[in-house]
């Protein structure tokens, strides 16, 4: 007998470890009518080269032995993320995943749905054969009503199990996909026009203009208990009536393929830009400091500390600077912590701060009784602390920050203001040129603002020469 | 040349400079600052950034990356990284190179959005089915965040293996000063196992799955012995060991407050030093020894000895024999704590704890244990 050698196919199947020309699957099964007409049409398109496929779980988990493309095996479920990755880091070649109901439909439908959603540039064969195949005819999302399986051994019924789903249906709700369509492999008739279904899916690919789903009813005589033709009558019959053949969108005409990428700076490239020189010096007598900073949110606590931490780097220290974060920065306070080193800073957190800056009442009362004997206790003149319920044996000092933004202009950069009160003090062992330098790299984004805090340093500077003593003074 | 960055940032720079090829993520505090920079920086140097509908997807997008040959990654938190265990399996039984970094935040369960370290036992006992091992690295600062990352792409290509990075939430969310990496780490050769859509790799097969079980046997044989060879790459890093009378240890930001309190004590008198394991897995098991060798230990950890327990395995002794220091639920230990913990260390008495702040007095039923188990 003269039987034609199907093309893209390895010549033998060594799932078992010895080659064998059979296939493992039943008689009367649809994937290996399904496994020929795709290959068929790979070879045909002059894809062979080009493609890569997602293998599933279940029965054709090894597909892979039969058709002679690139192969990847996907965990139940995500051969749709995989796909999406291949197609998204492999431009030009053609993706395929391949899946069964269960794989599909139940555990890795949201893989599915997004991914059609995001229009990815793959192809998918949906393999609906109602039933769990290589796990024992259990219930699949598209068993029929009244269809017993080993976990519905009633039959389902749409009260306990819900309903058949219905996936090229809920597919078709979504903007992004190209090309949907539901075929059967029951029969010659039905089998040509699956074949068709294919090709159509595969070129989209081949011509890189999107997502391509296709459905195939298949039969799974094993698990129905019958044998092969009752298989494919079930399929016809049964099946059709739950899930109508149909294409559903064919937009492949209109469809644009992605644009070529451009070219794009390498990461020294690209990074080099925003990089100051900063050779970190190991003069070990500068005194480690720590510092903490509190307020409200939108106070500028935080950029206060970063604008710190980066006059620290500009003057060649180590800096670090820890954020209160989370709900915490969305619920009215923020704090964070600055330690300025000579050497390798340990914790970047501080217990006993040398220097306690604090923007209201709140912060005092939380972060006051902490700072170090001998540090610095710096408030807002309008946290209405006074001098008596300082800490005993730390410096207490008061600035008007709020108040002079205010006069100023600047509501929003008391923050500012404080930060030209630590350098008029020397509280950060910083020298001022780096702390004004620091102030303006915190603008980078917004230049405008440049001159006017620079203003605002400068008179805030002069009302603190006015009416504080230098630290330790 | 240096940046003043987050250690979320810097994790990005690393990546890029390792040549990272795609950044598949969901967003997580703490870890967002990740996927917010990947967004920004990978387009911007022609790479692919794509948020994933979950954590499940992100990793299994790394998977399908790394088939191809491609360098991938992901990063989330605590609960992002137990949705990806089974993808973690995956990837080490199909033997596939990917970097997943977790800035650890504290559980179990939703927990809240600050610094654990309770993912340990998760990342280096392996959180997935199967006998494998992820190598995890863990970085101490800023710039260990960028260069572990870097460095954890070489080590994933090397041995075809996931590696994590795990770092916490403070190592995530503090600013420091970044040198960035001095070039571009060189591509790693993959066409004789990735699959690329081409000839040359198109037979090329990437799957974990042996029906055939003799064959399963010895592809874990195979892993097995991957992983033997993988101990050569443990790395560590001791500070002011050499005369000292105690021996702290602890990685990632318990290092780091360690140090502090290793300075603090050797201010006080008491000659302290430091262990700290900068891989994870492989465990470096003989510094560890070589360094305490005899020495009395003191272990700091944002978790409930799961670390310790490693400590003690190690070092052949039993965990509860071991002095343990530690917070959890976000509470972060301070240096003053350690110091503390130390000093009744050395007079043999029982670890103080470290004070807890109040918890709302609703049942009183209940009382908190002691966070810090007893010294002998």
């Amino acid at each position: 007998m003269n039987i034609k050698q199907s093309v893209g196919f390895y010549d033998t199947f060594e799932r078992s470890g010895s080659p064998t020309r059979d296939t493992h699957y039943c008689a009367g099964c649809g994937h290996g009518i399904l496994h020929k007409l795709i290959c068929e049409a790979l070879v045909d398109l002059g894809l062979q080269d080009r493609t890569v496929m997602v293998n599933p779980i279940g029965c054709a988990v090894f597909g892979y032995y039969y058709w002679d493309v690139g192969n990847i095996g996907a965990a139940h479920g995500r051969a749709q993320a995989v796909a999406t990755a291949l197609n998204r880091t492999l431009p030009g070649r053609v993706v395929i995943a391949y899946q069964g109901d269960g794989d599909l439909g139940a555990i890795g439908f949201n893989c599915t749905f997004q991914a059609a959603s995001r229009g990815e540039h793959f192809a998918t064969f949906f393999v609906n054969n109602a039933t769990y195949g290589m796990t024992g005819g259990q219930l699949a999302p598209t068993t029929l009503i009244g269809q017993k399986s080993a976990t519905s051994p009633a039959g389902r019924s749409a009260a306990h199990e819900g309903y058949p789903l219905h996936v090229c249906e809920t597919l078709d709700q979504l903007q992004a996909p190209v090309y949907i369509a539901r075929c059967s492999l029951a029969d010659t008739k039905r089998i040509m026009q699956a074949r068709q279904a294919i090709r159509k899916a595969l070129e989209i690919q081949r011509d890189g203009k999107g997502y391509a789903f296709v459905e195939f009813l298949s039969p799974c005589p094993t698990n129905l208990g019958m044998d092969a033709i009752q298989a494919a009558g079930f399929v016809a019959n049964e099946m059709e009536r739950e899930f109508p053949l149909k294409c559903f969108r064919d937009r492949s005409a209109e469809a644009e393929p992605l644009p070529a990428p451009v070219p794009a700076p390498s990461p020294s490239e690209f990074f080099a830009g925003d990089a100051a020189d900063a050779p970190v010096a190991g003069d070990d007598d500068f005194v480690e400091k720590r510092m903490k900073f509190a307020g409200y949110g939108g106070q500028g606590i935080l950029s206060l500390g970063i604008a710190i931490a980066e006059a620290g780097r500009f003057a060649g220290r180590q800096a670090s600077w820890f954020p209160s974060y989370g709900p915490e920065q969305r619920g009215g306070s923020a704090s964070c912590t600055v330690v300025l080193s000579a050497k390798s800073i340990g914790s970047p957190d501080a217990t006993h701060p040398d220097v306690l800056v604090c923007m209201n009442r709140p912060a005092f009362e939380r972060f006051a009784p902490t700072v170090r004997p001998g540090g610095l206790l710096i408030c807002d003149t309008l946290a209405g602390v006074t001098p008596a319920e300082a800490p005993a044996g730390v410096r207490f000092v008061q600035v008007p920050a709020t108040e002079l933004a205010e006069k100023l202009g600047v509501p929003r950069a008391a923050n500012t203001v404080m930060l030209a009160a630590l350098a008029t003090l020397g509280a950060t062992g910083l020298p001022r040129e780096q702390l004004l330098a620091a102030l303006d790299a915190s603008f980078a984004k917004k230049p405008k603002l440049i001159p006017v805090n620079r203003k605002i340093f400068e008179e805030a500077g002069a009302w603190c020469r006015e009416h504080l003593a230098r630290a330790g003074g | 040349m240096t940046k003043f960055v987050k250690g979320n940032e810097a994790v990005v720079i690393g990546a890029l400079y390792a040549g990272c090829d795609a950044f598949f993520g969901y967003p997580i505090t703490p870890a967002s600052e990740i996927a917010h920079a990947a967004a920004a920086y990978f387009p911007a140097v022609g790479r692919e950034f794509l948020q994933a509908e979950c954590e499940t997807a992100s990793i299994n997008m790394v998977y399908g990356a790394a088939a191809a040959g491609k360098l991938s990654m992901t990063a989330t938190s605590g609960p992002g990284m137990s949705l990806m265990q089974e993808a973690l399996s995956y990837l080490a039984g199909a033997e596939l190179p990917g970097v997943i970094v977790n800035i650890q935040r504290a559980g179990p369960g939703l927990g809240n959005v600050y610094p654990e370290q309770a993912d340990y036992n998760q990342a280096v006992k392996g959180g997935g089915h199967g006998n494998y091992h992820c190598a995890v690295l863990a970085p101490g600062n800023v710039q260990e965040m960028c260069d572990l990352t870097l460095d954890a792409f070489a080590l994933a290509f090397r041995h075809r293996n996931p590696v994590i990075v795990l770092a916490d939430a403070v190592l995530g969310q503090m600013m420091e000063t970044l040198r960035l990496p001095s070039a571009e780490a060189p591509r790693p050769a993959t066409a004789d196992w990735a699959v690329q859509g081409d000839a040359a790799t198109r037979r090329n097969l990437i799957t974990s799955i042996f029906l055939n079980a003799p064959m399963q046997e010895r592809h874990n044989q195979h892993l097995q012995a991957k992983y033997a060879a993988m101990q050569r790459e443990a790395r560590w890093e001791t500070y002011r060991t050499e005369d000292a009378d105690i021996v702290l240890t602890g990685y990632g930001i318990s290092s780091r407050i360690a140090r502090t309190a290793v300075d603090t004590l050797r201010e006080g008198g008491i000659r302290a030093g430091l262990f700290r394991p900068i891989t994870l897995y492989p465990f470096p098991a003989a510094a560890l020894r070589a360094t305490v060798d005899g020495r009395r230990i003191v272990v700091v950890e944002l978790s409930c000895g799961q670390y310790r327990d490693d400590v003690a395995l190690q070092l052949g002794v039993p965990a509860d024999s071991l002095t343990l220091l530690n917070r959890m639920g976000g509470m972060l230990i301070t240096a003053d704590e350690v110091v503390a913990g130390v000093q009744a260390r050395l007079r043999g008495a029982v670890c103080p704890s470290p004070a807890a702040d109040p918890v709302e007095a609703s049942d009183t039923s209940w009382t908190p244990d002691c966070p810090t188990a007893t010294a002998p």
